[in-house]
């Protein structure tokens, strides 16, 4: 995929699309084109998510043996660190919103660009310097906060890069608010005429709740950052009670911030799952209005539950049951959404590539991510699984069986699209097999472990955890070699890949009515939209019956 | 080295609690198991029965149902109420802390845990404690957050500095178990433990008279109080002080300058240590020179135990509560658990009175009730 050039060789003979449209390095790095805007992410975030990837494989491997032996301490505390401040705000953040969902929206609100091409550009240039400022930090010598950095910490006792790579990630959430604000004002103001609200796509609607967290709550954690940073070059006390400050605090504001961040790592995955049950079932998505209003409700009440991360932190019980009463209301929309996917599947007609493989296997681990959520939001139950390997499994679930299930379903859905090359089927089913039965050999584990109490954060661990931690380690090298295939066989696709027919699987959404890979402009002209979203039938404009029939002889 | 719990993969359940949170965990893995078992059925079967017959043949026109929508809206609203309700009782057992339990204080420290008796003895990355009795630790850090996990009673608090925290158990049986720092700490968090011992009350007993009990929190106070700090040249067992005279004065309502009302608590003592000039008594002049940098959490722990043994629970006769307390004589008034309302009136420091009990408490509490104590607690 990083091989643009090699991709356009086989352009030549054929009218220019938005990949043969310039072939200079600054054609891509000045471009205001929002599917190449997205394709510089699509790079970029993939070497993140492998750098992500080998600080995981890392700690799986050192927590092989009871003892911290593979790496010294500092390191191990340093690299899950690491892992977390990569993964969480330089992969899952932009992953969707800003790869597919840049790509996308646009197109399938039948729009040519984003509303603000420039800030959309100006957006990948910020994630660019912060990514650089943090990978710069980790050369100097790296963090070992955690990624939650808490205070007093992170402001007073750790001797590493905190100030470097909260720069970093500063930086980096102005790109975030920048993107947020440019999907929310293309979806308000550049739909294509008879595109009602109520016609949007499901994964436009997610976007659209996804891009309301992203502008209302990244504030936050960029001030926490920069109270921190205060703290930590002036001595002026805000967190460390040493000085006058409060640790509690820091975590108020910290959560503030990184529960909705949960959020916006989940909300776009869900759109993702919605446009692939509903499409790979051929049947209109079952109760489109609930899913939609669940993105928002989500997206609200999100806001409203940071607590529930400091049931034992020492805040008061009353807020507490406050919290944990939110904590259950917010678990509904997430309910409503996974019984109308499943509700989808009743009387379609269900196609089982690769997507739709990837899109069940959120739906199997996100129902556990989900139901462990509210394992945790109980407080009773809390304060024995608070800090344990069980909330580690959980946040995987969600995160990982969640957002980076959904991203690889949605790049797979969408590669023939984005590339104009098809990808071998057999070897994609293949890989989303081995990333379902990997990730849950990994993951399943720590609950477990979990349960028996086993903290996380830990580089050695008492003996009697060591057997499920060697499930864990191995069902992660599965896991890994699920999620490297799909950089092989992607890549080959490119080069070596079929062309890709504009509607492969004969789908009524816009962007399947339009070149693959789509023409600069998009839209030769502005479509009049006169159909609802995965409408099946004579309406939608598709010509299924003639396909059938043009099969039928064929076959 | 542990014995496994009763049911596969559980810890071992060595507390009160741990039936409370074991039930409620098995509660909600009986909820999970149905939706799981539902949810991968519905899967199943749709994907079997539906899956593709024909190419690019359309599924069934259906666009939703409002009652349906109703129905799995609701009925998972109710049981998160449930799931809701079950953790809130259970949490609040752990949090509301009982009268009649023995206090211990905890100070974590990177990378290790302090723990201080009330009878005078010393730990490090260990405790001890006698089954069947509830114990209530007191706890803070010297550096960053910490916290003070025991799996084995599902026990697990923030040790938080600046503050204090606190928690209890009861342990119900005796063993080894482990003691982990949950809240990560920096370079040697997970070496940051040690062990739980449980003990028969008879063994318990012959640990504690096996060793060296050094000066009890109170005694140590004492000291500080009246020797080491000098806190007894301004603050004397009179109303002619500089300061004001800290006998009774543990639990009850204090009047600030301003008229602002406090609970002399121990975080309000602490803060005046450190903080003098942040919270002044009405009626007297902000000359406290503060104590930050001098004084250890330790020496601040023993400080608040001293000034809690000059009495204050004779004022507001509680002292029926404190014959079950298993320190009665050292932690005198007891009134660590004002946060569970003792509702002490408000009075204005200094008193105007003082009871003769406290005269007596007040001079010196320790010496030989000390030592006799852990002695007379067993009988």
């Amino acid at each position: 995929m990083q091989n643009v050039d090699t991709i356009n060789s086989g352009y030549i003979e054929k009218p220019t699309n938005y990949l043969t449209n310039g072939y200079t390095l600054k054609s891509w790095l000045l471009t205001k084109d929002h599917k190449r805007i997205a394709i510089l992410y699509l790079i970029v975030i993939s070497i993140f998510f492998l750098m992500g990837g080998l600080y995981a494989a890392t700690i799986r491997l050192e927590l092989l043996t009871p003892q911290s032996d593979m790496l010294e301490t500092q390191t191990y505390n340093k690299v899950f660190t690491q892992h977390g401040i990569l993964m969480i705000f330089f992969f899952l953040i932009p992953s969707i919103p800003a790869v597919l969902g840049n790509f996308f929206v646009p197109i399938m609100i039948g729009a040519k660009d984003l509303a603000f091409p420039r800030i959309n550009l100006l957006s990948w240039y910020l994630y660019m310097i912060g990514g650089v400022l943090t990978l710069w930090a980790l050369m100097q010598g790296g963090v070992d906060t955690g990624w939650t950095f808490y205070a007093p910490y992170s402001t007073t006792f750790s001797n590493s890069y905190v100030t470097a790579v909260g720069l970093g990630i500063f930086v980096n959430g102005f790109s975030s608010i920048l993107t947020g604000l440019n999907l929310i004002v293309t979806t308000h103001t550049m739909r294509a005429p008879g595109m009602t609200w109520f016609r949007l796509p499901l994964f436009v609607w997610a976007l659209y709740a996804t891009s309301l967290v992203m502008i209302l709550g990244t504030p936050v954690i960029a001030i926490t950052i920069l109270l921190l940073a205060v703290e930590r070059l002036a001595q002026i006390g805000i967190f460390d009670p040493a000085i006058g400050g409060d640790p509690i605090l820091f975590q108020h504001l910290f959560w503030f911030y990184s529960h909705p961040a949960v959020y916006i790592m989940v909300l776009p995955g869900m759109g993702v799952i919605s446009e692939l049950i509903s499409n790979f079932s051929r049947k209109k998505i079952f109760g489109y209005e609930f899913i939609a209003f669940s993105s928002i409700a989500i997206a609200v009440f999100g806001f409203l539950v940071w607590g529930h991360h400091m049931f034992v932190s020492g805040q008061s019980i009353y807020a507490g049951l406050v919290f944990s009463f939110l904590t259950m209301v917010v678990a509904i929309p997430s309910a409503i959404k996974m019984f109308n996917w499943t509700a989808t599947l009743y009387k379609g007609s269900i196609l089982f590539d690769t997507p739709m493989l990837y899109a069940l296997g959120f739906l199997g681990l996100f129902l556990i991510g989900g139901l462990t959520g509210l394992f945790l939001g109980s407080m009773g139950l809390d304060i024995h699984l608070t800090d344990t390997y069980f909330v580690v499994a959980h946040f995987h679930y969600v995160m990982v069986g969640g957002q980076v299930i959904a991203y690889l379903g949605g790049i797979h859905y969408w590669w023939s699209k984005m590339t104009g090359k098809m990808y071998s089927e057999f070897w994609g089913k293949i890989s989303a097999m081995l990333v379902f039965v990997g990730f849950n050999l990994t993951f399943f584990p720590q609950f477990i472990l979990g349960y028996q109490g086993m903290p996380r954060r830990y580089a050695a661990y008492p003996e009697e955890f060591q057997v499920l931690n060697i499930f864990s380690t191995a069902g992660a090298s599965v896991l890994g070699v699920g999620l490297v295939m799909p950089v092989i066989y992607l890549t080959h696709s490119l080069i070596w890949g079929k062309d890709a027919p504009a509607n492969p699987w004969l789908l009524p959404g816009l962007e399947w009515r339009i070149p693959s890979p789509p023409p600069t402009e998009n839209f030769e002209t502005t479509p009049i939209v006169t159909w609802e979203a995965y409408d099946f039938t004579e309406e939608s404009g598709l010509d299924l019956e003639s396909a059938r029939n043009k099969n039928k002889v064929t076959v | 080295m542990q014995n496994t719990s009763w049911v596969p993969f559980f810890p071992e359940q060595a507390s009160t609690f741990a039936w409370q949170v074991d039930g409620l965990y098995l509660y909600l893995i009986l909820i999970s198991v149905f939706f799981t078992v539902l949810i991968f059925a519905g899967l199943l079967v749709f994907g079997i029965k539906y899956r593709e017959r024909e190419k690019y043949a359309t599924g069934a026109e259906i666009h939703g149902s409002i009652g349906l929508e109703t129905f799995w809206s609701i009925i998972p609203f109710i049981i998160s109420m449930t799931i809701f309700l079950g953790g809130a009782i259970v949490y609040y057992n752990q949090q509301r802390m009982p009268d009649d339990a023995t206090e211990i204080f905890v100070v974590g420290k990177q990378w290790m845990w302090k723990i201080q008796h009330g009878t005078g003895q010393r730990e490090i990355n260990e405790l001890h404690v006698p089954v069947g009795r509830k114990i209530k630790l007191t706890m803070t850090t010297e550096d960053v957050l910490h916290d003070f996990s025991i799996p084995a009673f599902r026990t697990k608090f923030d040790v938080v500095p600046g503050r204090y925290t606190t928690t209890w158990f009861e342990a119900t049986k005796p063993g080894k178990y482990h003691l982990f720092c949950a809240e990560y700490c920096g370079l040697n968090h997970s070496g940051m433990g040690g062990y739980v011992y449980v003990m028969e009350q008879r063994d318990f007993d012959n640990w504690l008279s096996g060793n060296v009990s050094g000066q009890t929190p109170v005694e140590a106070g004492n000291d500080l109080f009246n020797n080491k700090l000098g806190c007894a040249s301004c603050h004397q067992q009179n109303d002619q002080g500089r300061g004001p005279n800290l006998a009774g004065i543990f639990g009850k309502d204090v009047r600030l300058t301003g008229g602002q009302i406090v609970k002399a608590d121990d975080e309000y003592i602490r803060n005046s240590i450190l903080n003098p000039q942040g919270q002044i008594v009405e009626g007297y002049q902000p000359i406290m020179p503060t104590f930050k940098g001098q004084i250890t959490e330790e020496q601040l722990v023993q400080l608040i135990a001293y000034i809690k043994s000059l009495g204050g629970n004779s004022i507001e006769g509680t002292t029926t509560r404190t014959t079950t307390t298993t320190n009665t004589n050292t932690s005198g008034g007891n009134n660590m658990n004002s946060n569970s309302g003792t509702g002490g009136s408000t009075i204005r420091v200094p008193l105007p009175e003082r009871g003769a009990a406290n005269n007596r408490q007040g001079s010196n509490p320790n010496a030989p009730d000390i030592t006799s104590e852990p002695t007379n607690r067993q009988r």
